[in-house]
């Protein structure tokens, strides 16, 4: 429902962005006479992803991420046992990680004060600990790929940490007498019994119990009877004691203990299936959770991952899970139809995710940069979208580019952050910033901002900036000139006209000056013209009414073809008239100094 | 992440809010250098805008500095163990003020205190010089600088320095009125942007600079207008530099590019080989050459100061064992060192000198 929108009277339409949905009021068909209704004005943002503002998942999402970078970097050489051992090791990391978050979410759990938190909370640690569930299974059956006499153990295992746990978390007193028995029966120490000695110890042992049951050795007593049938694995006996069993794989893994504990892998679906069909006897249905773990016990690792997908409400089970089996070699290269794997596929959406998020999109990046094929281009359109708020982070941002050779990116950003920085007047950070992009184009356009200042002013803005613009004056044209007039004002303040005027000059017949500032240099010539001492030598007061009449040859031709007013040709010419006469008498003077004895 | 230390504890920010924690006794370490003991959550306390700067004030205040242009002053209750807004100035940098109908506030990039006195600077170029329970600030220089202001240090207690994107470092005395720097010290060559700076604690006129291309730069103020030396440090963006406070020939250097330095100048060992010739230490010195530092007279003179390259063994450690993202700050105070990283990980050692 979303709140202020009559969605009765009014449709509503949406567009998705990374992470979440846009949604906003419309009509989509304009009829003629509908009457004009104030509509709803907003536009809502719908986000899914609430995973990732919580507090204690971000732990998660941190510490995966760490796990994650790490097994990519595993060396591909690495093979057969070391190899494996340490994919164990990789996945047993992830679990310990669900766990602690588990943890912490159980302690939060009992300490809310509402109860409508406590609850949610209580719905996550219920979550986190399917997710752990699924995920220890799978590492038992695809990772650590128990073969048949180990596979038990490591079943039990499995169902005792769970049945425990669960028990444990929910305040109950774990009752089952169960899982004690196994100690004293698997005690094998060294394992150096073969699987057929095994095999033919149990059944010795299974004899033996069996005759006891028929003699009747128990009968006085039906509870020793009752036991000595769930011993022998008696399917009903065991179902009686199903308050014991918390559920179905609870209850396969002890069938299997008594009646098949040599069970080889690609038997165990059999057993699945008719453990979860008695278990469940017609009343219920299975759940999710319940289908996800049957399809990993029909080793079809496909589905189970499909099924996650459906069942989690983010990415980040199934993303990690798949790389991992990705990297195990379990995958058949499935390519989806557009064009990149399955386990690419997951990643991507996973580190998308990430990004909706102000801080978090950092991790985000590494993902990308594992995804071979699509991970570059999804890296380069999401961190152009990351809102720019502080420098720092924007420096963060430039970084990661840089290191990428994501020359586009870098140039767009610094353009972006120039760009901001010239409309608040920072004149200093926008330069800055088209240094790191070395971009000519927006140095220009920050220089002739000062200049447009100096003009409209009289004076320079941020001399701080200007005089001390050092090698960065090469990066354009029009900054260099900035610096070189910068320059010029100096000389003149500390009297050194000579070297100021040759300066001046230099700035125009070596093109740097822009024309429209050639007025500006030449009236600034004026004073020295007007000084007593001759400054500017014959041969370059030649020069300078080269350039004058340059510049007016180009106004008469531009006045003759537009027809301009009248009291700016005064003021034009006036100061022409000025400069025309300034530089005839200092021409004179030029040329009789340097013609006497003295002054050549 | 920000930290910063004072006493057992520390605090951190995570998800825009102040957090005070409790690292435990200095007294009780195990045999391995372990803790007795874990860190504890005290407090936290929600805060607007990404903190961009973090410090104690005394023992139970602490300022922050938000992106949102604000500076905070939280108050630490004991007895409950709570925190809560003691003192707030809202709109202490701006680019342009809160009577034009543009209004855009910039944020406060770093913060100097010097109870009751706190100095701020932002990306608006501006200093602020506030005093606790003053609602107005004491003295404001608008435009002091044409680019961003990342960093402010106390030199001698009415001075102050700030180092800015344009890589230059500005001295500001507040018993001058006028808006100008009373001295401009820079790097020539690249306009190297400039992130962090400190002080040396007992020399007033040493300071440590870190740039954007993760440059060390020792400067002397007093003499000349370059720096003393020059050491190729970090990778990437210097974010934090830091003096030791009781033992300053130590020095501790944090970076983007996820290390965690301690420089060691304090080694008088003559056998060992000089810098060059240590393999993986990425190193170089460009020591300025300056004649003055022979006419000094004083008898403590700084190591760091040291210009002759054979004579000067600064060993260099890296403190964190694997690469981690962005190493953002870190604090030291004694035997104890932290520093907190992008991944929302705080690392704590606390047998620095072991």
């Amino acid at each position: 429902m979303i709140p202020g929108v009559n969605s009765k009277k009014r449709q509503m339409c949406f567009d998705w962005g990374p992470g979440e949905m846009l949604v906003c009021e419309t009509l989509f068909k304009k009829k003629e006479k509908e009457e004009k209704m104030l509509g709803c004005p907003f536009i809502y943002i719908v986000r899914k992803d609430i995973d990732v503002y919580s507090r204690i998942l971000r732990k998660l999402f941190n510490e995966s991420h760490g796990i994650f970078v790490g097994l990519q970097r595993i060396e591909e050489e690495s093979t057969g046992k070391s190899r494996k051992a340490q994919l164990v090791r990789v996945s047993k990391n992830y679990r310990s990680v669900i766990r602690a978050c588990m943890e912490e979410m159980h302690q939060v759990a009992i300490a809310a004060q509402d109860p409508v938190s406590g609850r949610q909370y209580s719905s996550q640690v219920s979550i986190l600990s399917a997710m752990e569930l699924i995920w220890n299974l799978c590492e038992i059956l695809f990772i650590e790929v128990a073969p048949a006499g180990p596979l038990l153990l490591h079943l039990l295992d499995w169902v005792r940490l769970h049945v425990c746990e669960m028990d444990a978390l929910s305040a109950d007193v774990l009752g089952s007498e169960n899982p004690n028995k196994h100690e004293n029966f698997w005690n094998l120490p060294g394992n150096t019994q073969t699987l057929t000695e095994l095999e033919l110890k149990w059944q010795h042992w299974h004899e033996e119990c069996e005759r006891h049951l028929q003699d009747g050795t128990f009968a006085s007593n039906p509870h020793l009877e009752s036991l000595c049938k769930i011993m022998l694995g008696d399917d009903s006996a065991l179902l009686e004691q199903k308050e014991l069993l918390s559920n179905w794989y609870h209850f396969l893994v002890t069938r299997l203990l008594y009646s098949h504990p040599t069970v080889k892998p690609i038997e165990l679906h059999f057993y699945a299936q008719s453990s979860l069909d008695l278990f469940l006897g017609g009343d219920s249905s299975p759940e999710p959770l319940d289908n996800i773990l049957m399809a990993a016990f029909e080793f079809d690792i496909h589905q189970v991952i499909k099924e996650c997908s459906i069942a989690l409400s983010n990415w980040w089970f199934v993303a990690h899970l798949t790389d991992l089996l990705d990297h195990c070699k379990l995958l058949h290269s499935h390519n989806l139809y557009f064009g990149s794997n399955m386990r690419e596929f997951l990643l991507l959406e996973y580190a998308s995710g990430l990004f909706a998020h102000h801080s978090l999109w950092q991790l985000g990046v590494d993902y990308f940069d594992h995804c071979p094929e699509l991970g570059r281009v999804y890296l380069e359109l999401h961190i152009e979208r990351i809102p720019l708020n502080t420098e720092q982070k924007a420096l963060k941002i430039l970084r990661i580019c840089e290191r990428r050779q994501m020359t586009e990116q870098v140039r767009s950003i610094c353009k972006i952050l120039a760009m901001k920085a010239v409309c608040n007047n920072r004149l200093g950070s926008a330069l800055s910033w088209s240094i790191r992009a070395k971009d000519a184009a927006f140095a220009t356009l920050v220089s002739d901002r000062f200049l447009k200042d100096y003009c409209e002013r009289g004076s320079f803005s941020d001399l701080d900036l200007i005089d001390n613009l050092g090698a960065a004056m090469m990066l354009s044209d029009r900054l260099t000139f900035l610096g070189k007039y910068r320059e010029f004002h100096r000389l003149y303040g500390e009297k050194r006209f000579a070297d100021a005027a040759s300066l001046l000059l230099s700035l125009m017949t070596s093109q740097i000056a822009p024309r429209s500032f050639w007025m500006t240099l030449l009236t600034d010539a004026l004073p020295l013209l007007e000084q007593k001492q001759v400054i500017f030598s014959a041969e370059q007061t030649y020069e300078l009414m080269q350039c004058l009449e340059d510049l007016t040859i180009g106004r008469t031709e531009s006045r003759d073809l537009e027809g301009q007013r009248l009291q700016d040709d005064d003021i034009e010419t006036t100061k022409v008239e000025m400069l025309r006469l300034a530089l005839a008498r200092n021409l004179a003077r030029a040329i009789v100094k340097e013609g006497t004895l003295e002054g050549s | 992440m920000l930290i910063t230390i004072h006493s057992n504890s520390l605090l951190s920010l995570q998800e825009n809010s102040v957090s005070l924690w409790c690292i435990g006794d200095f007294g009780n370490l195990s045999s391995d250098g372990g803790f007795e003991g874990d860190h504890q959550l005290l407090c936290d306390i929600k805060h607007h805008g990404d903190v961009m700067d973090l410090q104690f004030l005394d023992q139970e205040r602490i300022v922050a500095a938000s992106s949102t242009g604000c500076v905070t002053i939280f108050l630490h209750h004991p007895n409950n163990q709570t925190l809560s807004v003691s003192q707030e100035w809202v709109g202490a940098h701006y680019h342009i003020g809160p009577g034009s109908p543009s209004y855009r506030s910039a944020p406060c990039t770093g913060i100097v205190c010097n109870s009751p006195e706190i100095v701020t600077v932002g990306e608006d170029g501006r200093i602020n010089l506030f005093r606790v329970d003053y609602k107005e600030a004491v003295r404001t220089i608008d435009n002091a600088d044409s680019s961003t202001l990342h960093a402010v240090t106390f030199l001698r207690t009415p001075e102050i320095l700030t180092v800015n994107s344009i890589g230059q470092l500005k001295i500001w005395d507040f018993r001058q009125q006028g808006n100008e720097p009373s001295q401009i010290l820079s790097l020539t060559g690249d306009r190297v942007p400039l992130h962090c700076v400190d002080r040396h604690p007992n020399q007033q006129h040493v300071v440590a600079t870190g740039g954007q291309d993760g440059m060390l730069s020792i400067w002397d103020v007093r003499q000349g207008s370059m720096p003393v030396s020059l050491l190729k440090a970090h990778e990437a963006e210097m974010w934090e530099v830091h003096f030791h406070p009781s033992n300053p020939d130590h020095l501790f250097t944090c970076s983007e590019d996820g290390s965690l330095w301690h420089w060691d100048a304090s080694t008088e060992v003559p056998e060992k080989s000089s810098l060059f010739h240590q393999g993986g230490r990425n190193s170089t010195l460009l020591a300025h050459p300056s004649s003055n530092q022979l006419n000094v007279n004083q008898s403590l003179i700084s190591s760091w100061l040291s210009t002759d390259p054979a004579k000067d063994r600064i060993e260099i450690t890296s403190l964190l064992p694997n690469r981690t993202l962005s190493v953002n700050s870190l604090d030291v105070l004694g035997s104890c060192l932290l520093c907190g990283t992008d991944a929302e990980a705080i690392y704590v050692t606390r047998q620095l000198f072991s």
